[in-house]
């Protein structure tokens, strides 16, 4: 039976005892297995990977390369040379964005969603100077994606579709490999941004049949600055490379270089060793515990956190009602926080005084007084607030060690905001 | 109650019924000033003559601290020469706010005074 409150001492940050962590969207809290397995590292082998022929640099290329074998097994992937080490999802998809669209032609289409972070966004935006057209496709009412939308804006033109597995503001599961599989009938690649969705339920690449997918490791218990660029073996073979520098190199002249086989190719410099080590033991704890399992926690605590936000006078939550399609992350306003708009202002519609809203930097603010961390503003997702008529949200955002006693601390607490901020 | 309780309670009485908010028919200097972290916007409205502010206003909305300051600083202002706007400094605004806020939230609450100081610099 899976136990949140025993999962929760597993790691020490919780020992502090104020802190009611519901910011894990943001970055998750590392189990001790975790900083053990980086201490670990330092105190017994630490040198750098690939290079040194002697004892304690062939046990660190060893962990480092166990590390991504581990890794890459965990998604389903049976070929570690997929599965490259970057920083974190945006340098993933910026790998693929300067690479890919280096093969791009103008009137080439990218089709997106309303409902990406900017990271899944900028990147793509990047490229509209080689004359490359983006897209977006829609949300429907309930805050998922319209699929019927999607395919209207997916033609011959489109070369590639990057769609996130899991909205880090709406909750919202992507049904990703029906939309891979349109995406692979117009013979357009299909990108998969992970970073809400490897954390929280099994992700297999195989069954999704993904071209590529990006993830983060501090968002799933590793620590920061590890992240994960999984490609096809052809398609990452075909892409130009990304940086250039030592370990991506298999001979330099001086009038230019070979490249290294895969991964090293996109491995530029020294890796995050450390990094890749303790994002492999946090693949280790969550295999323990079971995908399948942390899915159906969250998916029961959700179903809590709905339940009883509808008690809560003026909040309004955003994304799928059905806890099937909706992940661990709760966006909400107490009252109606729209866009601001100058002309109707001055034109004196709307009195402050006498609306009943709370702005969500008050809420959290007030929360953080009891000890309860959520996030508050756009979430990486301007584009997102603008389609939902609101300036900004506050999110709590719920993972492996968080209970239902969390989520009563948290309404509590919000009962308590209305009252101390009642105009 | 404490000082810092009594501030808070100043800014949260500001926050519930701000000063000066709605449009200046009289206004000649003006600027929307926006926190692209949280979307907290400030329209301060000014209305200058011989170098003297004399009216200020302003509509916005954001939270409790940029919203409060906005209504705070549009009293001080009233009356005030135009040097005085341009001279006062974020240390001393946050002073005269008398509230203790983090970094994070720093920004919110100079909001108003940024909004001030562009309108007046776009008046000339």
């Amino acid at each position: 039976m899976f136990d949140p409150v025993r999962v929760a001492r597993d790691f020490p940050i919780f020992s502090r005892g104020d802190l009611t962590y519901l910011d894990s969207a943001a970055t998750s809290q590392k189990p001790s297995s975790v900083i053990r397995a980086v201490e670990d590292y330092y105190s017994c082998c630490n040198s750098n990977v690939h290079r040194g022929i002697y004892r304690i640099s062939e046990e660190a290329t060893e962990l480092y390369e166990k590390s991504r074998e581990n890794i890459s097994h965990f998604i389903g992937s049976t070929d570690p040379t997929g599965t490259v080490f970057v920083r974190n999802t945006t340098e993933a998809i910026n790998l693929l964005s300067y690479t890919l669209g280096r093969k791009l032609a103008p009137g080439d289409e990218i089709l997106l969603s309303v409902m990406e972070h900017h990271s899944n966004m900028v990147p793509w935006q990047l490229l509209r100077e080689r004359g490359v057209v983006i897209r977006y496709a829609d949300i429907d009412s309930d805050g998922k994606l319209d699929l019927e939308d999607l395919k209207s804006k997916i033609s011959r033109k489109t070369r590639i579709v990057s769609l996130t597995h899991a909205s880090n503001v709406l909750g919202t599961i992507n049904p990703v490999s029906e939309i891979s599989r349109t995406a692979h009938e117009a013979s357009a690649l299909f990108i998969l941004d992970a970073a809400q969705s490897v954390p929280h339920m099994p992700v297999d690449v195989r069954s999704i049949d993904c071209d590529f997918m990006a993830f983060s490791g501090h968002k799933m218990l590793g620590p920061a600055g590890i992240g994960v660029l999984y490609g096809k073996q052809d398609l990452l073979s075909d892409l130009p490379p990304f940086m250039g520098g030592g370990d991506m190199i298999r001979e330099v002249r001086l009038d230019g270089a070979t490249w290294n086989t895969l991964p090293y190719r996109f491995e530029a410099g020294t890796p995050n060793i450390e990094g890749a080590i303790g994002l492999s033991a946090a693949v280790d704890y969550l295999r323990n515990l079971g995908m399948e399992d942390v899915r159906y926690h969250e998916k029961d605590l959700m179903s809590y956190v709905m339940k009883r936000a509808e008690e809560i006078q003026d909040l309004i939550y955003y994304g799928p009602r059905d806890p099937e399609i909706h992940g661990g992350v709760f966006s909400f306003n107490l009252g109606d926080i729209p866009a601001f708009d100058l002309e109707s202002e001055l034109k004196g519609v709307r009195r402050p005084e006498s609306s009943h809203e709370l702005h969500p930097h008050d809420i959290s603010s007030f929360l953080d007084q009891s000890g309860i961390a959520v996030r508050a503003g756009h979430h990486c997702a301007m584009p997102l607030m603008t389609r939902l008529g609101v300036q900004a949200t506050s999110r709590a955002s719920f993972y492996i060690y968080n209970s239902r006693k969390d989520a009563d601390k948290l309404f509590i607490a919000l009962e308590n905001a209305k009252k101390a901020f009642a105009r | 109650m404490n000082d810092e309780e009594i501030s808070v309670e100043a800014i949260l009485d500001h926050y519930r019924n701000p000063h000066n908010y709605g449009k200046l028919e009289s206004s000649n200097a003006s600027f929307t000033e926006f926190n692209p972290i949280c979307g907290d916007t400030v329209h301060i409205q000014l209305s200058i003559a011989d170098g003297t502010i004399q009216d200020a206003r302003f509509v916005g909305r954001g939270c409790s601290v940029s919203q409060a300051s906005a209504s705070m600083l549009t009293d001080l202002l009233k009356g005030k020469k135009v040097e005085f706007l341009e001279s006062m400094t974020e240390p001393e605004f946050l002073g005269i706010l008398g509230i203790k806020v983090g970094p994070a939230r720093e920004k919110c609450a100079l909001l108003s005074l940024t909004a001030a100081k562009k309108a007046v610099k776009g008046a000339t």
